[in-house]
């Protein structure tokens, strides 16, 4: 995290975000209280949910349970009617708008792979990047030595190597998705918050993803939304279950798979 | 040094600038230096038609570098060249001195007839060359930041910011064909002498404005080449294919939108700065909507995205136009209205677009 | 009638004209024996003689008064000594005064024209006014009561409280009493002059203000009747000011029914269909031909024109529509810039096509008979029926859509292809069917409006492009998808431009609204009534 700070003291001299942040509590995200209507439809109702620094936790919950919403509301996407979302104990995340969130330090994976099609993978990558994305400062950006090593070892990690130079619409579904989360990790943020990663994967993508997750667990808080269970399954530490826009239990896997409620929505329905 | 490297891979561009080169260099020589008499000869009624288009070429570079890589449909771009056309107007109005119909020294012709008692306030300046030029560029600059700025904050998109781009231009002809306005209101301004003390008609000012449109028109799609092959380039094309997408990454999408966007109503003035002196009348008509709409077609014939496709495209179909209305003008509508859609159609990408299918296939 | 007005030429003896008439009714008793005097060359001989005749009081009377203000009254030798003269070509006839007899043809040296001063001719006017009161017709004797207003003198008052004792006509009585009071007003005492502006309370006739602002101007006024006339003055010019803006506001409903008739059509392809159709306006200028192609076919049924017109040209329209859809449109789904310039291309053909079939020049599109004339309200303010019919008109198309999109089987179909393209289809909905006569709908509803345009302005081949614009901004303003937002923003849009054309001027006042709209995307980037939730955002 620190090397995080001094990255963006280098660039802007200024108090960033970033740097006001303060997580002295351990906990890097505050969801409290929020209530979210469409046309009188309550998308979340009086949702309460806090994540941990460092932390890797997975959502889930049956389809209109919340869990896109929850996203949206955190990113900036939807304002909510009622409630506070803070990020650390001092940024007010209902104050700011989506690009502000994330040079918060929270980056966000769409459960339809969104890549800039038209542009190569490693462009793709750079545009991600964490840095100054101010207007001036990107018309006179050239990559260093530095962010150059940066993307390869982003492109080694999520394995797409021989495929740098191809415009990202010609990508297969799960390389999409893999360029999306490899996007992700060029953010550097603080909080991932990754819809349904595994969506359209083979087992063996799936498997691999598992383990990328897994290696971010300490350095950055993760939350991951998934419906595949064996996967949520085979990351999972701290699972929570949304019903009808609230919490409807947290826990480990084993304790909510043996809750009587969870059991109820998931099979009574 | 860098610019220079922006055109690495632009063939387009590349054989584009060599002829416009060539062209700029060799039009003022045929037309000064070789007699009447000879078959080599330009005429200046060429010159100043040739002048023309380059211009409208470089407004097409304009139009493109939004639409094109911002994928905003600006149906307004006419306003901006106007502006800029306004500001020279105004500037070879104020040249004309006491040699106007009734001969006063300050006062153009239609404030003596209209009975004005003096130079309104937002005259003064244009006297000056260099305020004028000034002015062309920083007129429609500053009504674009402040027109795309509250537009983009306000996420205004698509068809929707089309239509108020169309309705800013509407509104500025409606206001320029007023009298009050105190820009010669219908008539516009016109029955220019002299620019930078020379005459006008003279044939060496005639060339002169050729190779400044020339020149205007190579340094602005270097300069256009070079934000696109840029990062924040590559940042405008991600926000015409996922603008949702872009914010999510960090970047302010409304900023990045009205630095191009105010970019490009820049070079639009340039180009109706350079368009008024060889035209010699700018009115409100420049304003009209039509006219935006249809530069939006040259780009589209010659090939969105590619901003040398931009060129190609608005020296075509001015060129068509020229040739058409001579031989059948009521036949023009018919062929512009079929080309709008003809192009849509099946040609998507434009002449620029046909080219690379043949050279890949 | 004698009676009456010896009383009153003696209660204003000052006024010399008075004296005059009171010398002329003792003078002569018949219109026969005032003849000579009018032939006479002095001057107050002649007035006697006028005067008498005046005071004769015969409708008999009205010829040779007449006939002497237009100068058509000669003087000659022998019996009569005047006679009217008429000519046909070269040669002139002479018509006996009174009987009216021919008299044969003259010869124009011997008859000599019958001159008047300036105060003789009002004074003729005045008295013929006074005797047209006697006319059969109500509608001439309202128009001399109105003329008898506006040059109040005694013989008037003397004539109107006359015919009033008479006249049946409530109209005409309403008037009647008012002309009375305004010349109650200049010749009356206080009271009368106090009653006569209780009368005159909130009167709209311009005539009565005009009266109430002359007294007050006079010097030596009663105190209390200058405060009374004061308060009616005020009273009325409020009540003015009411009209005003009623029919301000009734103008502003005009284009406010105007655009939503442009619009509606307009808002039925961008809101269900997402497609932008630049071509609407032209669609509108072939509804507007459809009419004068029908009035040029039938040329004798040109009361009913328009109901011929009206499915006519939602017809041509329509056909037309479903032709570009099946053509042009269908192809760019999902990319409504392209679908912007095709449908450019397209308006810009269909202008041409009509500016070579039919003409360059606008063509001439009669109103029905029925169409024209206006609705009286009160005196100063009256609705022309073209207008108020259109009103109308665009209420019953936007009533007539309304129910074709919620009680059709093509409604709900259109409605669920709007909402949901892809699941309507999965639902075995035929989206392409649903999308021919949806964009066909609309574009048979710019057809429809085309027509009723055609009864407001000039038909000619850009008509079209005026109303575009237009037609966006109250779609845009009124929120996209959304009938009643468009009939709202049209509505609130024609009111305000017109309520800003008195202080802004007409080219301003549009202006204006096209900031306000700039601006208001601003703020609403959907418009007035925006279509709501998940579906509509991202």
């Amino acid at each position: 995290m620190g090397g995080q700070v001094e990255r963006w003291q280098y660039l802007n001299p200024g108090k960033t975000l970033a740097e006001t942040l303060d997580i002295s509590h351990q906990t890097l995200l505050y969801v409290e209280g929020v209530t979210v209507s469409f046309d009188g439809f309550r998308a979340l109702n009086d949702l309460s949910f806090y994540v941990d620094v460092g932390e890797l936790r997975c959502v889930i919950g049956p389809n209109g349970a919340g869990k896109t919403t929850m996203m949206d509301v955190v990113t900036g996407k939807t304002k909510p009617d009622r409630g506070f979302v803070f990020f650390g104990q001092s940024i007010n995340l209902l104050e700011l708008d989506e690009p502000r969130i994330a040079q918060a330090g929270i980056g966000r994976k769409f459960q339809k792979p969104t890549v800039f099609e038209q542009h190569r993978v490693i462009e793709n990558l750079e545009l991600a990047m964490a840095g100054d994305k101010r207007v001036w400062p990107t018309l006179f950006a050239r990559l260093s030595g530095e962010e150059r090593d940066r993307i390869d070892e982003v492109l080694t990690i999520i394995g797409l190597n021989e495929h740098a130079g191809r415009p990202a619409g010609a990508l297969s579904h799960g390389q999409k998705q893999w360029l999306e989360i490899g996007m992700l990790l060029m953010q550097d943020p603080l909080l991932l918050l990754v819809d349904e990663p595994v969506a359209g994967m083979t087992h063996q993508e799936m498997e691999r993803t598992a383990q990328l997750l897994l290696s971010l667990e300490g350095k950055h808080s993760v939350v991951v939304v998934e419906h595949d269970m064996d996967f949520v399954r085979s990351i999972a530490k701290r699972v929570t279950v949304l019903n009808q826009g609230a919490v409807l239990a947290e826990g480990s896997m084993d304790e909510v798979q043996h809750d009587p409620r969870v059991v109820e929505v998931y099979l009574g329905e | 040094m860098r610019i220079v490297k922006a055109l690495r891979g632009d063939t387009g561009g590349q054989v584009m600038l060599a002829v416009l080169l060539a062209v700029g260099i060799l039009v003022p020589i045929l037309s000064l230096a070789v007699p009447a008499a000879s078959p080599w000869h330009v005429s200046t009624y060429t010159v100043t038609l040739l002048g023309k288009y380059l211009t409208y070429a470089l407004l097409a570079v304009a139009v493109d570098l939004v639409w094109g890589y911002l994928g905003i449909l600006s149906l307004g771009h006419g306003a901006f060249f106007a502006l800029g056309g306004y500001a020279m107007g105004m500037y070879l109005m104020r040249q004309v001195g006491d040699r106007g119909v009734y001969g006063n020294p300050t006062l153009p012709d239609f404030m003596v007839f209209l009975n004005w008692p003096e130079l309104p306030w937002f005259w003064h300046g244009f006297d000056r060359f260099w305020f004028a030029a000034l002015m062309a560029i920083l007129v429609p600059g500053v009504l674009a930041y402040c027109f795309g700025y509250l537009a983009f904050r306000s996420r205004v998109t698509g068809v929707y910011l089309s239509i108020i781009t169309q309705a800013l231009t509407y509104a500025l002809m409606l206001a320029f064909f007023r009298n009050e306005m105190g820009f010669g209101g219908n008539n516009g301004l016109t029955d220019f002498k002299d620019i930078l003390g020379v005459s006008l008609q003279a044939d060496g000012t005639r060339a002169g404005l050729f190779i400044a449109s020339a020149l205007a028109l190579a340094l602005g799609y270097l300069a256009s080449r070079y934000i696109v092959s840029s990062r924040l380039g590559r940042v405008a094309v991600a926000i015409r294919d996922a603008e949702s997408r872009t914010r999510f990454i960090g970047y302010r999408v409304e900023r990045a939108k009205a630095a191009i966007f105010t970019f490009s109503a820049m070079l639009a003035g340039v180009a109706g700065a350079l368009y008024v002196p060889q035209v010699g009348i700018i009115n409100p008509g420049e304003f009209s909507p039509l006219n935006s709409i249809e530069l939006v077609i040259w780009v589209a014939v010659g090939g969105r995205a590619t901003l040398y496709g931009a060129v190609a495209g608005a020296l075509l179909v001015n060129y068509g136009k020229t040739v058409f209305t001579g031989i059948f003008p009521d036949a023009w509508l018919f062929a512009l209205g079929g080309l709008f859609v003809l192009v849509t159609l099946f040609l998507p990408r434009g002449i620029a677009g046909l080219m690379t299918l043949r050279r890949a296939g | 009638m004698p009676r009456s007005h010896c009383r009153i030429s003696r209660a204003i003896t000052a006024i010399a004209l008075l004296g005059l008439l009171w010398l002329g009714a003792a003078a002569a008793d018949t219109l026969e024996d005032a003849l000579p005097g009018l032939a006479d060359r002095a001057l107050p001989v002649k007035k006697q003689a006028v005067a008498a005749i005046v005071a004769a009081g015969e409708v008999r009377a009205l010829p040779i008064l007449e006939g002497l203000l237009v100068g058509d009254l000669y003087a000659r030798e022998g019996d009569p000594p005047v006679v009217l003269v008429r000519s046909a070509g070269s040669v002139v006839r002479s018509i006996h005064p009174i009987t009216g007899a021919d008299l044969g043809e003259v010869d124009r040296a011997s008859i000599k024209k019958i001159t008047l001063t300036n105060a003789l001719r009002t004074e003729l006017r005045g008295a013929i006014a006074a005797l047209s009161l006697g006319s059969p017709d109500p509608q001439v004797r309202l128009h001399s009561a109105r003329a008898l207003m506006q040059d109040p003198n005694p013989a008037a008052v003397a004539a109107l409280r006359a015919r009033l004792g008479q006249e049946r006509d409530t109209r005409v009585r309403a008037t009647l009493d008012l002309a009375m009071a305004v010349a109650d007003l200049q010749v009356g005492t206080a009271e009368s002059q106090r009653a006569a502006i209780a009368h005159l309370d909130g009167s709209l006739y311009p005539e009565a203000r005009n009266a109430l602002a002359t007294l007050l101007a006079t010097d030596a006024l009663d105190p209390a009747v200058a405060v009374a006339a004061r308060q009616a003055l005020a009273g009325i010019d409020a009540r003015v000011a009411w009209n005003a803006r009623a029919e301000t506001l009734f103008f502003g409903l005009s284009l406010g029914s105007v655009l939503v008739l442009a619009a509606i059509g307009l808002a039925i392809t961008f809101g269900v269909m997402g497609v932008i159709n630049m071509a609407h306006g032209e669609l509108m200028m072939l509804g507007a031909y459809t009419t004068y192609l029908v009035q040029q076919a039938m040329p004798g049924l040109l009361d009913y024109s328009l109901f011929i017109a009206i499915p006519a040209a939602f017809i041509v329209a329509g056909l037309f529509g479903v032709a570009i859809e099946r053509t042009v449109i269908r192809f760019l789904y999902g990319r409504p810039l392209e679908t912007l310039l095709a449908t450019f291309g397209i308006s810009l053909i269909l202008q041409q096509l009509v500016r070579t079939t039919v003409s360059a020049q606008n063509v001439t599109v009669e109103n029905p008979s029925w169409m024209s004339g206006s609705w009286q309200l009160n005196p100063g303010l009256a609705l022309t029926f073209n207008r108020l019919y259109i009103l109308v008109f665009a209420m019953l198309v936007f009533l007539a859509l309304l129910l074709i999109l919620k009680r059709t089987a093509l409604g709900l179909q259109v409605r669920a292809v709007s909402q949901n393209r892809a699941m309507a289809r999965a639902m075995g909905v035929r989206s392409a069917r649903v999308d021919a006569l949806t964009f066909g709908l609309g574009a048979g509803i710019a057809g429809v409006a085309g027509v009723a345009l055609s009864q407001l302005t000039n038909v000619g081949p850009n008509m079209g492009q005026a109303y575009i614009i237009d037609s966006f901004m109250v779609v845009v303003f009124g929120g996209v998808g959304n009938l009643w937002g468009t009939l709202i923003g049209g509505t609130v849009l024609g009111v305000a431009n017109k309520f800003m054309e008195p202080w802004a001027g007409a080219v301003l006042a549009k202006i204006l609204v096209l900031v306000f709209i700039i601006l208001f995307i601003q703020k609403r980037p959907r418009g007035l009534f925006p279509q709501r939730g998940r579906a509509a955002e991202g």
